[in-house]
């Protein structure tokens, strides 16, 4: 599993990094963290031309907490995340599932541009993104422009970036500290694929949940928030009826493949199952409140 | 490409091809073998060194990344001709059988504790997750590394490297 | 041993950590001599067809590479591996050419071999080999193999390769008449042994010396010599055989493979050494797989809960070829299935069915962990059909000192039998209960806490060691007083050398210190070695080990008697082994033997040792998620004479871990064209320090065994034996009010949310009705 041959630049700037991939005619790949594009090159799945560092490039590991919300440099690997001291509290239902991605060694390199830009709809950022409806941002030799998540994911491994973009910046949007959330992913082991996960959050109004946002990974081929879901539940009180009858909706919409060792119909009550645990366990949690 | 960073103290200058891991690098280049490859694809940790201080998959890595950086394999744990009090709790607690895993292990768990010479066996568990061992079913390792915490915590401000 | 042994019984720390925890082991792939060239293979992506051509002159073509070999540049007849053990014609109609020539059979098949002057140009060049293949159906299912409906060997109109049967008693009789039958049908999965070094060789020619060199080979080091000498047509001491250092074997590392010719073959050719280094995703293809047993048992007891008999049908899914140790599984399904119960009358067949996947052959405890989980499931059923408890119908039905020796069935067409040698296993089995609390523990077996169901499996088992038919050592006294230590036995990561060192000590009675070193396996350290497998280096290399220190003191006495002029029986060695004197004489033995003394010693054995033991677990399973966990597993198990209590309980404990891998995590699936679909370590998932964290393991050492001077028996592998039927009882015990009964491994959480969904559909329908 040695690599095939590729040129290699570490580029100083993001515009010198630009230049670089779109002088390529889409040959040329952008590397961060490398935890997963590099298996790809070692079982020769991709094969760039050029492989573009972007190690060298300043200013794109910030994070960033304000009222504005919360912003991530696509730098940033999961250890920042962890070790930064107001996220937990900041963005719970974020941190919640970083905690759940990979091991300690990949954990000190992967990032966050590299999982947006990778796609996997079993991995935890995109679906987080998606969830909270975030933005990323991206520059290219057209200049910058913004995507909502729900459009930069268009398919499994696949995004709306050009060849020549990269991913800057993720930004969720503000997150009230009275917020209800959950996040339940069910893998056979740490590190492992998810099987499948929810990530949820409502606000809750009089008792009632308002603007439900839940969304799933590890289920579906494509990124996506499971609408009928949330309709069930907008207006309601999160009682064990509404949690039923959210389920049944989740659990229509979201089409799982079919796999050898792992049916579909499983996928889809696995759904269910972490979408009723998820719900159960966001009425005793908000920001407020301890897990 | 002409690249230059430290293993284990000692600057090195090196001509490498982009496409060599830093794990190639350092058994064929630079004959420390010390450094086992497992997998070539990130999952079994074999390969584990420490870059500028944070445990990293060496097979997913390539050498050119680490110009400019300070590489530790375990060739550099031992002092001077003695083991370090890691090995040497690894040998009391029998912790490797076959030895592949080990160096992987030991770098693991060597930046874990210089981290968190507190960790509880669970967090100990959880960080070694990340490196398969097929011969031992690992509570020799947790052992092992549990009791070489001790060594770990801050005496007078020293720490092991 | 007459004096009491210093060494052999304690917790000796090893010798060989000494330099494996410094970075200093000496993999294969550590070795670098000049001039060396590396090799990759190309490997067929196509399960099953005909090869139409393969163009390699891209390949050749490409900077720094050095040979391209195909089939056709290794003449008219391609070789072949034969068997290594029990050799049969039957079996050998499918043996595996290093090469493939006319049709491709299993993905991963070696079409060609590259040699090129680095890893990575040799792989680029193997991606530049066009190769054309007629695609023909895949086999892939035992059922359609035995068919006969597409033939991976149309010469030989047939996909079977052999069946074996093995036999006790009258089964049928036995059944007919008994009070209580029943008879179900058992699946266990492919695996594969994952060490966590892959395979590698290097080959070093020797033109001007006509000499071939090659490391990276252990487990049967002298087989592999013989085979490979006969194979490049050269006399056996032209070929030297060297084992490095090695990271696990489990018994798929070491036996012939294609590029143990195919890589020497190469250096011949080039007059350059060549390495080659398997990489994961080859391994994951080309090293054998294990298991893959369908299995269909039935038992039969009486009233009272005595079993009376077993007969059942196996069909091994064998894969593409028949490797040179196919059988050995096969024929313990056939010789085993009744482990360490008194069954008067067992019959049970085992046929060997080719498919379109990679070759199956021997893993830690082969055939006994198929056995034991379809006879364990069986029990537990038969107790609560009969109403007795599943402990106490055990505890009648286990062999005591009183049967022993208990003879085994025999096999044929082999005619091999045997019988167990000591041991009264009720005594295992009773402190096993014990020390995990079993009886405390009874009351949550089926509960419901927390939304998570409790359950405790048991399993008991006999493990077969110290096979024969010999092994030799050598014990050279050097001049300065240090005693080298020299046996056929092959290291695999047990502590081989450490356990030698302090068997070598306690026989000749001196410090430990005092042995030089351990040299193990290779070709050069003894005439003649019979190698690692089926747990018998401790045993046989120990043993041998004795006879040379035996052997040892006998000729410095002679040696002795000759400078003093007397007869040996007026010599004495010193206790220390310094001096020898005769009367008032005295001489220091450097100065009796001023260039040193070896001498050899030999271990005949064919009489195997069976360690055995039982193993309980405690899990919970989720209902709704089919996630198993297992909270507590203890084992314990007698072996006779415990060398080494550290080795031994680690060694005890990694193979438990692997058959909890083996029940619950791992898979090596493949689809219905012969795809391997787990062809990372992402897919085909191992434990890891998370998965299991409460695993105890006691030994005893109460029944030694008469077969040999050590009273040792073989335990490398009693650990994984009986792991898979206790965690499907543990699971059974678990969802007993489901009345969900798992007949199938891995009990993967889909498996177990099927069959739970299964369960509540058909409790439904019976409800409705």
């Amino acid at each position: 599993m040695k690599l095939p041959q590729f040129e290699y630049a570490a580029p100083p700037t993001l515009e010198e990094a630009i230049a670089l991939l779109a002088g390529s005619a889409g040959e040329a790949r952008p590397i961060a963290g490398g935890q997963s594009l590099m298996p790809m090159l070692a079982f020769r799945v991709a094969s760039p031309a050029l492989l573009v560092d972007l190690r060298r490039i300043p200013n794109l590991a910030n994070i960033s907490i304000s009222e504005a919300g919360t912003r991530l440099g696509a730098k940033v690997r999961w250890c920042d995340i962890d070790a930064h001291p107001q996220l937990r509290v900041a963005h719970p239902l974020l941190a919640a599932a970083v905690a759940c991605v990979g091991h300690y060694q990949i954990r000190n390199k992967g990032t966050v541009g590299g999982s947006l830009a990778h796609a996997d709809p079993a991995a935890e950022l995109p679906a987080i993104a998606v969830t909270c409806d975030a933005q990323i941002v991206v520059a290219g030799s057209s200049g910058s422009r913004t995507i909502e998540a729900a459009h930069f994911f268009v398919g499994p491994m696949m995004t709306a970036l050009a060849p020549d973009e990269l991913i800057v910046e993720l930004r969720l949007p503000p997150w009230p500290a009275r917020r209800r959330w959950a996040f339940e992913e069910y893998a056979r082991q740490r590190g492992a694929f998810a099987l499948a996960g929810i990530a949820l959050y409502y606000d809750e109004l009089d008792g009632q949940a308002h603007d439900t946002h839940i969304g799933v990974l590890g289920a579906s081929l494509r990124l996506h928030r499971i609408g009928e879901a949330e309709a069930v539940l907008n207006g309601r009180i999160v009682d064990a009826r509404a949690i039923g009858a959210a389920v049944e909706a989740a659990m229509a919409a979201v089409d799982p493949v079919d796999e050898l060792d792992v049916s579909a119909d499983y996928r889809r009550a696995l759904v269910g199952t972490l979408l009723a645990r998820g719900l159960k366990a966001s009425l005793s949690r908000s920001s407020n409140e301890s897990d | 490409m002409r690249i230059t960073f430290s293993v284990n103290g000692q600057r090195t200058e090196i001509e490498v091809e982009s496409r060599l891991t830093l794990a190639d690098c350092l058994r064929h280049r630079l004959g420390l073998t010390g450094t086992h490859v497992g997998c070539e694809h990130g999952v079994c940790g074999a390969c584990t060194v420490i870059v500028d201080g944070k445990a990293v998959r060496a097979c997913l890595l390539l050498a050119v990344q680490v110009d400019g950086a300070e590489v530790r394999t375990v060739e550099g744990l031992a002092e001077g001709e003695a083991l370090g009090p890691l090995q040497r709790a690894f040998r009391k607690h029998h912790a490797l059988q076959c030895g592949f895993c080990t160096p992987g292990m030991l770098m693991t768990a060597h930046a874990l504790l210089q981290d968190e010479p507190d960790a509880d066996e669970a967090r100990i568990r959880e960080v070694i997750a990340g490196n398969l061992c097929r011969c031992t079913g690992y509570l020799g390792i947790v052992r092992a590394v549990s009791e070489a915490r001790e060594a770990y915590r801050k005496r007078d401000g020293e720490a092991p490297r | 041993m007459k004096r009491a042994a210093a060494y052999v019984g304690r917790p000796v720390e090893r010798l060989e950590d000494l330099r494996l925890l410094a970075g200093r082991g000496q993999y294969v792939d550590d070795l670098a001599p000049a001039g060396l060239l590396h090799a990759a293979i190309l490997r067929s992506s196509v399960a099953h067809g005909r090869i139409r051509s393969m163009d390699t002159r891209a390949a050749r073509a490409v900077p720094g590479v050095y040979a391209v070999i195909t089939a056709a540049d290794l003449g008219e007849h391609v070789p072949r591996i034969p068997l290594r053990m029990e050799g049969n014609a039957a079996l050998s109609r499918f043996v595996q050419p290093v090469l493939a020539q006319v049709k491709v059979r299993y993905v991963g098949e070696p079409l060609a071999l590259v040699v090129a002057s680095t890893a990575a140009i040799a792989e680029d060049a193997v991606g530049e080999i066009q190769v054309d293949i007629d695609a023909l159906p895949a086999v892939t299912e035992h059922t359609v193999s035995a068919s006969g409906e597409v033939l991976l060997f149309e010469e030989h109109e047939t996909n079977h390769a052999m069946a074996l049967t093995g036999a006790r008693g009258d089964v049928d009789a036995a059944i007919a008449s008994a009070d209580y039958v029943r008879r179900e049908r058992f699946r266990i999965q492919r695996v594969a042994a994952m060490p966590m070094e892959t395979r590698g060789l290097l080959a070093e020619w020797d033109a001007q010396r006509e000499r071939m060199k090659l490391s990276g080979a252990m487990k049967v080091p002298f087989s592999t010599r013989a085979l490979l000498a006969r194979l490049l047509e050269l006399p056996e001491e032209a070929v030297e055989v060297v084992e490095c250092d090695v990271g696990g074997g489990f018994g798929v590392r070491g036996e012939f493979y294609p590029e143990d010719f195919l890589i020497p073959y190469a250096s011949r050719l080039l007059n350059r050494p060549v390495k080659w280094i398997e990489d994961r995703r080859e391994h994951l293809l080309a090293t054998n797989h294990a298991r893959g047993v369908e299995c269909e048992l039935e038992i039969a007891c009486r009233r009272d809960g005595t079993i009376v008999g077993l007969r059942g049908e196996a069909w091994s899914d064998s894969g593409a070829y028949i490797r040179p140790n196919a059988v050995t599984a096969p024929r313990n399904i056939a010789q085993m299935v009744a482990g360490p119960y008194r069954i008067a009358n067992m019959r049970m067949k085992v046929s060997m069915l080719l498919t379109n996947k990679t070759p199956v052959a021997s893993y830690r405890g082969p055939g006994r962990f198929e056995t034991d989980f379809c006879r364990e499931r069986l029990i537990d059923l038969a107790a609560q059909d009969l109403g007795i408890d599943r402990v106490e119908l055990r505890r009648r039905n286990l062999l005591t000192d009183a049967d022993m020796p208990y003879p085994l069935p025999t096999v044929l067409p082999y005619g091999s039998s045997g019988e167990t040698d000591s041991g009264d296993y009720r005594v295992t089995f009773d402190r096993c209960l014990e020390e995990f609390g079993w009886a405390e523990k009874a009351r949550l077996a089926g509960k419901l806490v927390n939304g998570v169901y409790h359950g405790l499996g048991i399993g008991c088992y006999i493990e077969g060691g110290a096979t024969g038919p010999r092994e030799n050592a050598r014990l050279l006294f050097e001049p300065d007083g240090s005693i080298a230590v020299y046996v056929g036995s092959s290291a695999i990561g047990q502590g081989l050398e450490t356990i030698c060192a302090q068997i070598a000590a306690d026989a000749l009675g001196v410090p430990m210190e005092r042995i030089s070193g351990v040299y193990h396996g290779s070709t050069g350290v003894v005439r003649e070695g019979l190698g690692s497998w089926g747990s018998r280096a401790t045993v046989m290399g120990g043993s041998a080990i004795i006879d040379a220190a035996a052997n040892l003191k006998k000729a410095i006495v002679e040696k002795a008697a000759e400078q003093f002029g007397c007869t040996p029986a007026e010599v004495a060695l010193s206790e220390d082994m310094r001096t020898v004197s005769a009367g008032a004489r005295t001489r220091t033995l450097t100065e009796l033997c001023p260039e040193g003394v070896a001498a050899e010693g030999t271990f005949n054995n064919s009489k195997r040792t069976y360690s055995y033991g039982t193993h309980a677990a405690h899990v919970t399973v989720d209902p709704e998620t089919g996630d198993l966990r297992v909270l507590e597993y203890v084992a314990v198990e007698d072996v006779g004479r415990i060398i080494n209590p550290m080795t031994l309980h680690n060694q005890t404990l990694g193979a438990i871990v692997q058959g909890l891998g083996s029940s619950i995590l791992e898979n090596v699936v493949y689809d219905d064209e012969g795809q391997l679909l787990s062809g990372s370590l992402a897919s085909y998932l191992m434990p890891s320090a998370e998965d299991f964290p409460n695993v105890k393991t006691i030994a005893l050492e109460l029944f030694p065994s008469p077969t040999n001077p050590l009273g040792a028996k073989g335990a490398g592998e009693g650990g994984i034996i009986p792991v898979g039927g206790v965690i499907a009882n543990a699971v059974a015990s678990a969802l007993a009010t489901l009345t969900v009964q798992p007949f199938e491994l891995p009990l993967t959480p889909p498996r177990i949310w099927s069959l739970v969904r299964h369960a509540r559909a058909t409790a439904e329908k019976q409800a409705g009705a």
